[in-house]
């Protein structure tokens, strides 16, 4: 009997921006089975783009309309800036992945191809939202199971299939590590919603209990596997060189989005009275990221691993934001994000143009001279590398000084040193790939079979986007600050 | 912004505004180049505005402008210039950069497009380095100087380009992100970034985290592992502007940043460096003197010669600062000649060593007359403004121990022996297997570019209290003089 179970109010626009994009991936599979193949991927990737326009606007006047935060849903969602922002880089980056896929050369499947990008977002924007230890589950296992698929939808290529299965099962171990932890928390303190757990850790004076603690360290270890941060990373590397190089480079900038939005989400309001614990627990993996991340990429000749290993040093960076745990941290994450998600996917983008020029995969050797060859793009990619670097005019500079001042102003000198150390080493291999673009002559080089494919605008759009952004960032940073700011202050500390 | 000030942003902006135009804009080949000179030209007019509208009386920060960029850590756009030196040194990078600019369309670079916007942001870089007024800013301007050069020298470059690019970058780059450290710790301890408000800081580390990147860049002998490659592989103008303009942001950065924020620093850790600068001029002078070729002696004097500049900033006394300005001013027109006239050899030889060249005095009076007359200046000819320089760098060093001052004489001698080498192996003894006649004397257009430049040189010599004179009255920048000035008292 539905009617005996007491339902709570729905605030339908809290969660508006995660149905939009559900709703257009609803669309795309009905465009899978009704329209006919040759419109098919037009009318598709036209349905997910407009979904994710649709969540980008609703997010944006989500973010308008809840100046001060609330939980809703029988307090299992929560309604705030710091959820609507997360949405709108995600919607973003969603939309660019639009632009990036369209020519992918993909057989078959492409309308579940956008429907299952517009699912995963969704999933995503839901997870930045989540308030409590169900929703932040569901969330998770909902953009964690499209994308299980959508790195294995190149079904006829092995390393995709291979992706596939290796997300599936290091994912599913995360999960299950992090439903255990939850568990965990839940028995130590018989709570789910995320303040009320640190409030029932304050009353009862668990802060040292041993339950709740396993309970957090696996908590933090699930969401480690989404993040990508040493010693989480494993699958890191090989699921996104394998996976199609759209997916890859939706999966970096959505996927670190909502999983970092989250941990600092949990960590701040749930477990407040262990940061003496965590903070330090954070510290060491966003240090083993950089390690890892940064001395891994060196050695990297395929583009695709380079940016994967890269991203995990990104993690790194931002995780050092997380383990400050102040208000200057919270907004150098938030800040941190934006241009860092412009960048992850631009860098792919290019690499995608390029592998579709190719026909192979792309490699240090086979970049060389592209700069001089594709202008834009390689102007775009000289962009995204100095950005990573941390290099001005970009707004990765100003990420890295706003993290590096949150882990001083929390009063850890030794970490912004261990940043420093890891910026000066990532430039060896980001410089690599300047060198291959514009300093190599260019290889003697085996176009795909059919030749040049045309000059693809929707991908050129969407590098230029990711520019726009990713320079953009630096000079206006003013506001993205204010946006970011605002945004932590909805959070319930 | 105030109202006076729009003059130093015009310089940052004209010069990256005509690299994005270059970029941007589709244009005829033909044009690229002529555009980017006009623009380089425009910049040395606006310079020129600036000397007329400057208050020499009045000395402090002139035609400053200032606009919040974020503010909840108190950083802002903010620039200006000291008339004692940045204005000096923007003159300096201005003409140049221009000559650079113009040696380069002779010697015709491919891919223009590039190279001369590359080159356009390069001199906006320079120009905001010199002039910046906040911390934060300063070092965005202090990178964004490397990205071009990493360009020019890994595109433009001699055959073994990739390894100088690396070495020079990853140098650099650990001493660069040890400032922004530095920088990060000082601004979120004084609350503000700027350099004007911000006031003194005793720690010693901030201040070497400072130094680390000034001495990398300057080079300070034992930091100088990239400069040989890097001089030797660049091309021709970029050689001449690396020695001449880049290496002096870092002479620069000691005067306007670390005295003037961390005077305890500079008294703690004088002696160290004074030891250090001495140990390079010392041995730079050596290397010039055995160098093969003509850019290894340019290079390793240009070692020596910013041991010297050191030297004199480090007296921490009015005259040794004054000769170090002078000194910079003249190092940076002289290095840039004789790395352009290194080039044009180059290209007329297809090569700089000295066993194969010989002779090219013969038949060659502009070329021979050109290198013969900076080469005096270099070697500090009594007369001379680089005379003028040394002399006042060593009376200053002086008061800090006669040792210095012994090492710094000793090295001019060095110095007078290595140019003199230079010019006769080039000019004079016997003409080697590459200098044949088919390597024709200067031509009218790199005359045109030269000229210029030993012509402020001579006039230079001839007034060098023009620069001198101005930099003790009304430079020092604010708090920095008096503390400075009390620490000196204090050992002396």
């Amino acid at each position: 009997m539905i009617g005996a179970i007491a339902r709570p109010p729905v605030d339908w626009f809290a969660i508006s921006p995660a149905l939009a994009t559900l709703g257009a991936a609803g669309l795309c599979l009905m465009v899978a089975v009704l329209v006919p193949e040759r419109a098919r991927r037009a009318t598709a990737a036209f349905t997910a783009a407009a979904g994710f326009v649709t969540a980008f606007v609703l997010a944006a006047v989500l973010y308008d309309r809840s100046p001060d935060g609330e939980s809703v849903i029988a307090a299992a969602v929560r309604r705030d800036r710091y959820a609507a922002l997360a949405a709108i880089i995600v919607a973003g980056a969603g939309l660019v992945a639009v632009l990036v896929s369209y020519s992918e050369r993909t057989k078959g499947h492409v309308a579940e191809f956008y429907a299952l990008l517009s699912a995963a977002a969704g999933g995503m924007i839901f997870l930045a939202s989540a308030n409590n230890l169900m929703t932040l589950f569901l969330g998770l296992e909902w953009f964690s199971i499209s994308l299980y698929i959508l790195c294995a939808v190149d079904a006829d290529r092995e390393r995709s299939l291979e992706a596939g299965l290796k997300y599936l099962i290091v994912g599913g171990f995360g999960s299950a590590v992090l439903l255990f932890g939850s568990a965990l928390v839940y028995g130590a303190t018989g709570e789910l919603e995320f303040s009320r757990i640190a409030f029932s850790v304050a009353s009862n004076d668990l802060a040292h209990d041993t339950i709740l603690l396993i309970g957090l360290a696996m908590v933090l270890a699930g969401l480690g596997f989404k993040v990508s941060a040493a010693p989480f990373h494993m699958w890191t590397p090989d699921v996104y060189e394998g996976a199609p190089t759209s997916v890859t480079a939706f999966m970096s900038a959505a996927t670190k989005t909502a999983a970092l939005v989250l941990t600092l989400r949990i960590l701040f309001t749930a477990f407040p009275q262990e940061a003496d614990l965590w903070t330090i627990a954070v510290a060491v993996i966003a240090c083993a990221s950089l390690a890892v991340g940064n001395l891994a990429a060196l050695v990297q000749r395929n583009i695709k691993r380079l940016l994967a290993y890269s991203s995990i040093s990104h993690a790194g960076f931002m995780l050092i934001a997380v383990a400050s745990h102040n208000a200057l941290g919270g907004r150098a994450l938030l800040y941190y994000l934006i241009p860092y998600s412009a960048m992850s996917i631009g860098a792919f983008a290019v690499v995608a143009a390029r592998e579709r020029e190719l026909g192979q995969e792309v490699t240090l050797d086979n970049l060389a001279g592209m700069g001089w060859e594709r202008p834009l793009l390689g102007a775009a990619m000289w962009t995204f590398m100095l950005g990573f670097a941390g290099l001005p005019p970009t707004g990765g500079f100003l990420g890295k000084f706003y993290v590096f001042s949150a882990a001083y102003d929390h009063g850890w000198l030794w970490l912004v040193i261990v940043g420093v150390a890891a910026t000066a080493v990532s430039l060896y291999y980001y410089l690599a790939v300047i060198r291959a673009l514009y300093m190599r002559p260019s290889a003697e080089l085996q176009f795909a079979a059919g030749g040049q494919p045309p000059r693809d605008l929707l991908l050129q759009l969407g590098v230029l986007a990711c520019v726009a952004v990713a320079v953009g960032s630096f000079f206006g940073v003013q506001p993205l600050v204010d946006l970011s700011r605002h945004a932590f202050q909805t959070l319930p500390l | 912004m105030s109202a006076h000030g729009w003059i130093t942003t015009t310089l940052i902006l004209v010069p990256l505004g005509g690299a994005l135009l270059l970029w941007l804009v589709p244009m005829p080949r033909v044009w690229i180049a002529p555009t980017a000179m006009l623009v380089s030209l425009f910049e040395i007019g606006f310079w020129i505005e600036a000397v007329a509208r400057f208050d020499f009386d009045r000395g402090g920060l002139q035609e400053a402008s200032k606009l919040t960029w974020f503010k909840d850590l108190g950083v802002a756009y903010h620039v200006g210039m000291f008339e004692g030196f940045s204005l000096w040194l923007v003159g300096l990078t201005t003409v140049v950069m221009a000559a650079a600019v113009a040696y380069g369309m002779w010697a015709g670079r491919d891919n223009p497009r590039a190279y001369y916007g590359l080159m356009l942001f390069l001199t906006g870089a320079i120009v905001g380095v010199f002039t910046a007024q906040d911390l934060l800013l300063f070092y965005v301007f202090w990178e964004a100087m490397l990205i071009p050069l990493y360009v020019l020298i890994g595109v433009w470059g001699g055959p073994r380009r990739l390894q100088a690019t690396i070495k020079f970058v990853i140098y650099t780059m650990v001493g660069s992100l040890l400032m922004l450290a530095a920088v990060i710790v000082y601004g979120l301890q004084a609350g503000t970034f700027s350099m004007v408000s911000g006031g003194t800081n005793a720690s010693d580390w901030i201040f070497l985290g400072f130094a680390a990147a000034f001495i990398v860049k300057a080079p300070l002998f034992p930091f100088h592992g990239w400069l040989p490659d890097a001089y030797r592989e660049s091309p021709a103008e970029v050689s001449a502007v690396l020695s001449g303009i880049v290496s002096k942001a870092a002479a620069f950065g000691f005067l306007r940043i670390c005295f003037s924020l961390f005077p305890v620093g500079v008294h703690d850790f004088r002696t160290p460096i004074l030891v250090l600068a001495a140990i390079g001029l010392a041995y730079g002078s050596l290397l010039a003197f055995r160098a093969p070729d003509i850019r290894g002696v340019v290079a390793y004097s240009s070692l020596a010669q910013l041991g010297l500049i050191m030297l004199g900033l480090f007296a921490t006394n009015d005259l040794g600062i004054n000769g170090a300005v002078l000194q910079m001013v003249n190092h940076g027109l002289i290095s840039a000649v004789l790395f352009m006239l290194a080039g044009a050899i180059e290209r007329r030889a297809a090569t700089g060593q000295f066993d194969l060249l010989g002779g090219f005095a013969r038949g060659r009076p502009a070329l021979a007359t050109v290198l013969m007359t900076t080469g005096i200046i270099a070697l500090a000819v009594p007369g001379s403004t680089a005379f003028a320089g040394e002399f006042a760098i060593l009376a200053g060093v002086f008061r800090q121990g006669w040792f210095y001052a012994v090492v710094g004489a000793a090295a001019i001698v060095l110095a007078a022996m290595y140019m003199l080498r230079l010019i006769s192996a080039v000019l004079h003894e016997r003409p080697g297997p590459s200098a044949t006649e088919a390597a024709l004397d200067l031509r009218p257009g790199e005359l045109a570019i030269l000229t210029p430049l030993v012509a402020l040189l001579l006039f230079l010599s001839a007034w060098p209290a023009a620069i001198s004179d101005r930099v003790s009255a009304a430079a020092q920048p604010a708090p920095a003089a008096s503390a400075i000035g009390t620490s000196t008292a204090e050992t002396t």
